[in-house]
């Protein structure tokens, strides 16, 4: 039983400490932005951001808000929304250290973390200057095969992984269907922290129609109940994004003060708007 | 006698002929023009070829995860791709990332995405970027997400099949580490296509005009294609034709 697990949203966020790695999902797995912006709220500082394997809104409001020291990811993007202007600007003034990364790197060096591995290797990346600038990788000779270079990248193993799934039970359990990355950082990361819209009243594990894309509560650290706990980012398969308010985001974010406005105005909401 | 079509039509009937044959094409995401391309190509080929959009729910049957696109690209299960760049030279590298010194950037991209493994391992990349001129199309990059050709003995079975533009398609010669211009688009010229290439490239005496789509093409883009790619893409949907 994990019912301990369950939790009010500023008690999850407060969990999260100055410092910590904390890996988050891309934009079409479950965001959670209402951690997000209880994380902002509390001040946290000095984050090691891990992007699984890209982020969008969420990292782009950490690094603008100063939560962030290492930003390891492979893009921030807001899409057609328009350019992440906070990311840009933290780059330019030297504010956060960047670790450029690619998608699989990202996904290979959690795979790594969850079997307990100090590294992994992975093909592609020689010659590039993402490798060139990624001082923490290797490339060896293939010791099964000489003459065949491949990069080795070190393990992954968040802090804490958080993201916004749809449903939880009372046991802890929570549901992430085919979104099987959010396992993976799961099974990764020393603890895993989850936002839902809903907490069931049936084990799912009762269901064998739920059971396969279920995280087993064993892996579960905090879930807090936040309905439209991914806006103004969509859960797929519950709601779409909301395009007028991310467009808001990108034109205030265009300057530093444009974007403090915006956190005044976010922060002081006491419940996410629809 | 033709029916006046859109470029993006015409960009979309031009890909759909570099995937025949294809057996598994994959579209990364914010990629409309291929999604609708490479399932234009899907219906031509009676549903024999399979198609898999990324951030579409009913074009994506994977179950593992975002790390299955890349899992089944080392598997050589992937045929086709396509990669774009804010900047792309003449040796077929690519540069998603920035201009200017690294990590500052003066003009700073969300960054490389997949590019750094999937351009290794897909055969038939296709690199695709709409702006055709001479910032997009540079002598050199000045970050390489990933590059056109390997040093021998990097595992590469994959890489740069071609660019195409909204001016031209280009074919890319791997030994040579060259682009050879193969067509030209309706209203364009190779004069032009000079002017507006940052780099140098291989240009036969003759230069074909890219082929412009069919009229049954053109209705199936209009009609099913359209219907299709909106579920992934509905504001592109509703201007396709413009």
């Amino acid at each position: 039983m994990n019912q301990q697990a369950i939790c009010e949203l500023a008690e999850l966020a407060a969990a999260v400490p100055d410092g910590a790695k904390l890996a988050v999902a891309q934009d079409n797995c479950g965001v959670s932005m209402a951690a997000t912006r209880e994380l902002v709220r509390r001040g946290v500082r000095g984050l090691h951001l891990v992007c699984v394997p890209v982020s969008g809104l969420q990292a782009e409001i950490l690094v603008g808000a100063g939560a962030v020291a290492t930003l390891e990811t492979s893009a921030i993007t807001l899409g057609e929304f328009g350019p992440a202007h906070r990311f840009i600007d933290a780059l330019r003034k030297k504010r956060i250290r960047i670790l450029d990364s690619t998608c699989p790197a990202v996904h290979a060096a959690l795979q790594a973390g969850q079997k307990g591995l100090p590294f992994i290797p992975l093909r592609g990346l020689i010659g590039s200057d993402v490798l060139a600038n990624r001082k923490d990788w290797k490339v060896i000779d293939n010791p099964f095969s000489p003459g065949d270079p491949i990069a080795l990248l070190p393990a992954i193993n968040p802090d804490i992984a958080l993201f916004h799934a749809p449903l939880a039970d009372r046991s802890g359990n929570v549901y992430i269907g085919r979104r099987r990355e959010l396992l993976t950082m799961a099974h990764a990361a020393k603890q895993t922290f989850v936002t839902v819209e809903a907490i069931s009243e049936q084990d799912l594990f009762d269901d064998p129609k739920m059971a396969p894309g279920a995280v087993p509560a064993i892996y579960i650290n905090r879930i807090a109940i936040a309905k439209q706990g991914a806006w103004p980012v969509g859960l797929p398969e519950h709601y779409g994004c909301d395009d007028a308010a991310l467009s808001r985001y990108v034109n205030s974010a265009k300057t530093e003060d444009g974007f403090r406005r915006f956190l005044d105005e976010w922060l002081g909401e006491a419940a996410v708007t629809v | 006698m033709s029916i006046p079509y859109s470029r993006t039509e015409l960009l979309v009937a031009v890909i759909a002929r570099l995937l025949e044959g294809c057996r598994h094409v994959t579209v990364g995401a914010s990629s409309p023009i291929p999604g609708a391309a490479a399932l234009l190509q899907k219906d031509l080929s009676g549903g024999a070829m399979r198609v898999t959009i990324l951030g579409s729910n009913r074009y994506n049957a994977y179950t593992n995860g975002g790390v299955e696109t890349f899992d089944m690209a080392a598997q050589g299960r992937i045929d086709a791709f396509f990669l774009g760049g804010g900047q792309i030279d003449g040796q077929g590298n690519i540069n998603l990332v920035g201009t200017g010194s690294y990590p500052e950037s003066e003009v700073r991209w969300p960054g490389s995405f997949g590019s750094a493994y999937v351009y290794y391992l897909v055969p038939k990349v296709i690199l695709f970027r709409e702006e055709h001129t001479r910032r997009v199309l540079v002598p050199k990059v000045d970050f390489i997400s990933s590059p056109g050709v390997s040093a021998p003995g990097v595992y590469r079975p994959g890489g740069p099949y071609g660019l195409l533009t909204g001016l031209a398609w280009f074919s890319f010669d791997k030994q040579k580490r060259h682009f050879r211009l193969e067509t030209v688009h309706p209203g364009h010229t190779v004069e032009e296509i000079r002017d507006q290439t940052g780099f140098e490239f291989d240009c036969p005496a003759q230069v074909p005009l890219t082929p412009a789509p069919e009229p049954e093409i053109l209705a199936l883009i209009r009609g099913r294609i359209r219907k299709q790619i909106a579920e992934t893409y509905p504001r592109f949907a509703s201007t396709f034709a413009n």
